[in-house]
């Protein structure tokens, strides 16, 4: 099961490492990491997109509540939750018909296009992976030139906050 | 008090009460020293090796339940000190180790003696600190502490670059004497409706076992653990790390369990139907096959690590918290209930454990003409009236010593358990005694274990540490051999010690005592002669049976009913 695992943490130099060391040392999977420092600048949060039986992914979160740097942690797949995802994609756009083409599908999934040459678009799109997945499949092979994605972020939808 | 970064340092572990650092000098900690120099309160002790470093603090914080604390030089000294601090961290052992690191200047610049000590002692600690500010160095130091000694203990490492301890400059220091940390805050009480179920699961149980591990010991719990037991009347077990926390002589006791653990303690941990688990692990030694583990029973797990529960095996109620709390608790809900044991389960269950005791699985061959290793160390029990402090290396000799040494105490066995570090037993040693001047400690060790920090015999006559060594000497890497005897087909890769030195010279080259011991009728007037030298280092080098194995034996991966036994004509 596909788990996203926010966690609030100090601000100190090598915490990230720590949250990586563990994953890698523990053979956990990471299938995507994102960090940033929050409101208050002694804390970052990171959302940690991982997958595992119940009994790892119980371990995972014990494992990272155990970390020092850790303040709190919670797993905002348990409840109802949205996530998100950006990606910036260059895209190949050298004739008319494929610059109509990319305009048309970038509309479609609500995308921007933020930077035009004579030969690319650069789309900006934000939503969950799959969306970002459909996007890149509806561009077909050969269009791609340069794939950025944030990895996912995500947070508990109402009521339900995590924060010292 | 205006104080530079190096005094800070020395003030501030005597305001925390350390008496004691076990350390090597080099570049980066000179300031310290210096500063170690001008004083007289806290007393260094000088190794020949960090890595001994390390493992005297260790056995020092195994036998006293204070935290060791070593100090070693940025680069090799702090490489060489890793090998310490995964020992400590496998077993939980509060310690606090000081690197030093290059002046912040050159960090990362691949400066001389430079290494990330930050980095690569991270999988290896509870925590760790780079020092880049004067003005931390202290809180740093009282964070460091608090982290080593409180939930479950562990080693914190602390780097001081060189710049934070320069003498010229200085700032006002008071002693932090309390800290708060808002990401850490270990649990002490147990949940009382878990204590509840936990209590009554426990009366209800007829075929019931208690198994415990190092927690007992680290936890200060054995008090409480023994009145449990003898209130309830059940069978009890421990882990290798857990051996003292019950007394071993006692009838309820059927020793060790796990892979070289006793027929009635492993057969009892097959067949029980409540399985009490308190300050242990589950680690894979004591388990074998998880799938086979326990088949029949509920099981109960105290401990004060959240993420030890149900990690390798799943636990039908856990309890997070300190053991010595948790148990008191436990015995005040026992004696309060109405519930009583069901006695004559119970007996049916004892005497099914008295058929599986009678196997006598420890037996050995009594009549060898050589000096069997079981031998010496049931008469250094004798010796030593089972009151020593014993450290030991790893492999066969310290599994023969946790087989027939009966500890009644607990902190009096000292041993690389998790990590299983050869060269911890005479280092930890040292440790030992210097924290117990005037106690009994012998180091078991063995030929090829002995060899790998044996340069701390030096440490041992510069502050005249009368350790006793039993070396049990048979001229290979015994547990290597024996493996390679039964899952190898006898095809001794590089087990065999060759070229061995003189025991008996090196140790009086050192500056110590030293006996060769030959034939079993000679091996308790030796031990006694050695005992009787309070005031030197003995160093006893046995010769033994190089064929002996340790039995039983759980193969890897075997349930605790396939138990290998030793055949006797």
């Amino acid at each position: 099961m596909r788990h996203i695992i926010s966690l609030l943490m100090e601000n100190e130099a090598g915490a990230l490492s720590r949250v990586a060391g563990l994953f890698s040392a523990r053979g956990y999977n990471i299938e995507s990491l994102t960090v940033a420092p929050t409101e208050d600048p002694s804390l970052s949060r990171m959302t940690i997109v991982t997958r595992g039986s119940e009994a790892i992914i119980e371990q995972i979160t014990k494992q990272l509540n155990k970390l020092i740097d850790v303040v709190k942690l919670a797993d905002i797949t348990e409840g109802r939750h949205l996530e998100r995802e950006l990606m910036l994609i260059k895209v190949r756009a050298d004739n008319p018909s494929r610059r109509e083409e990319i305009k048309r599908l970038a509309d479609i999934f609500h995308g921007r296009i933020l930077d035009v040459s004579d030969e690319t678009y650069i789309v900006e799109l934000t939503g969950n992976g799959q969306k970002l997945d459909a996007f890149i499949d509806a561009l077909g092979p050969g269009a791609i030139l340069e794939t950025v994605r944030s990895g996912t972020t995500g947070v508990a939808r109402g009521e339900r906050t995590l924060h010292v | 008090m205006k104080l530079s970064g190096a005094e800070i340092v020395v003030q501030f572990l005597k305001d925390e009460g350390v008496e004691h650092v076990f350390g090597y000098p080099g570049g980066a900690v000179l300031h310290i020293y210096d500063a170690i120099f001008q004083q007289e309160e806290l007393r260094h002790i000088l190794v020949r090796h960090e890595q001994g470093a390390v493992h005297a603090a260790d056995g020092y914080a195994r036998s006293t339940g204070k935290p060791g604390v070593a100090l070693v030089t940025s680069g090799p000294g702090a490489t060489n000190a890793v090998t310490g601090i995964a020992t400590a961290y496998m077993d939980s052992i509060p310690l606090v180790v000081l690197t030093g690191q290059v002046a912040t200047p050159f960090i990362g610049s691949d400066a001389f003696q430079e290494v990330d000590a930050v980095g690569i002692t991270r999988p290896c600690v509870k925590h760790n600190f780079l020092v880049r500010n004067l003005e931390d160095l202290a809180e740093t130091l009282k964070k460091a502490f608090y982290i080593a000694t409180t939930g479950r203990p562990g080693p914190v490492v602390v780097d001081i670059p060189k710049n934070v301890t320069d003498p010229n400059i200085k700032i006002d220091y008071a002693y932090p004497d309390r800290i708060e940390m808002r990401s850490y805050n270990p649990t002490v009480r147990g949940h009382t409706g878990q204590i509840n179920r936990a209590v009554d699961m426990i009366l209800d149980a007829r075929r019931p076992m208690i198994y415990t591990g190092g927690g007992v010991v680290l936890g200060d719990g054995s008090e409480e653990l023994v009145k449990f037991t003898r209130t309830l009347g059940y069978p009890i077990t421990n882990t290798l790390m857990g051996l003292g926390a019950y007394p071993g002589t006692d009838r309820q006791f059927l020793g060790m369990l796990g892979m070289h653990g006793t027929y009635e303690a492993n057969m009892a941990m097959h067949e029980c139907d409540v399985l009490i688990a308190i300050g242990a692990r589950f680690d894979d030694r004591v388990t074998g096959d998880v799938k086979q583990f326990c088949p029949e029973a509920k099981i109960i797990h105290i401990d004060i690590d959240p993420s030890s529960i149900s990690k390798n095996v799943r636990v039908d109620v856990p309890i997070v918290g300190d053991i010595k709390h948790v148990l008191a608790d436990m015995n005040r809900v026992i004696e309060a209930s109405k519930k009583k044991p069901d006695e004559a389960a119970l007996k049916r269950w004892w005497e099914q454990i008295e058929q599986w005791r009678a196997k006598d699985c420890l037996r050995y061959d009594r009549n060898s003409a050589l000096i069997k290793p079981q031998y010496v160390i049931e008469k250094l029990w004798e010796v030593t009236g089972g009151d020593a402090f014993v450290t030991s290396d790893v492999g066969q000799h310290q599994m023969f010593t946790a087989q027939f040494y009966k500890f009644d105490q607990p902190r009096r066995w000292i041993n690389s358990g998790g990590l299983g570090t050869m060269g911890f037993g005479l280092p930890a040693a040292l440790g030992v005694q210097i924290a117990h001047p005037d106690a009994t400690v012998a180091c078991v060790t063995g030929e090829a274990s002995i060899q790998m920090c044996i340069q701390e015999l030096s440490t041992a006559l510069q502050y005249m540490l009368p350790v006793k060594i039993v070396n049990l000497n048979n001229r290979y890497m015994g547990m290597v051999r024996q493996w390679q005897e039964l899952f190898y087909e006898s095809r001794y890769s590089h087990s065999y010690m060759d070229a061995l030195p003189d025991f008996l010279k090196l140790a009086e080259s050192y500056g110590h005592v030293g006996m060769r011991i030959e034939k079993p009728e000679d091996v308790e007037g030796a031990l006694r002669e050695a005992f009787a030298m309070k005031d030197r280092l003995v160093f006893m080098d046995f010769i033994t049976d190089q064929t002996e194995n340790v039995y039983p034996m759980i193969a890897a991966g075997k349930g605790h009913h396939e138990m290998h036994e030793r055949e006797l004509a």
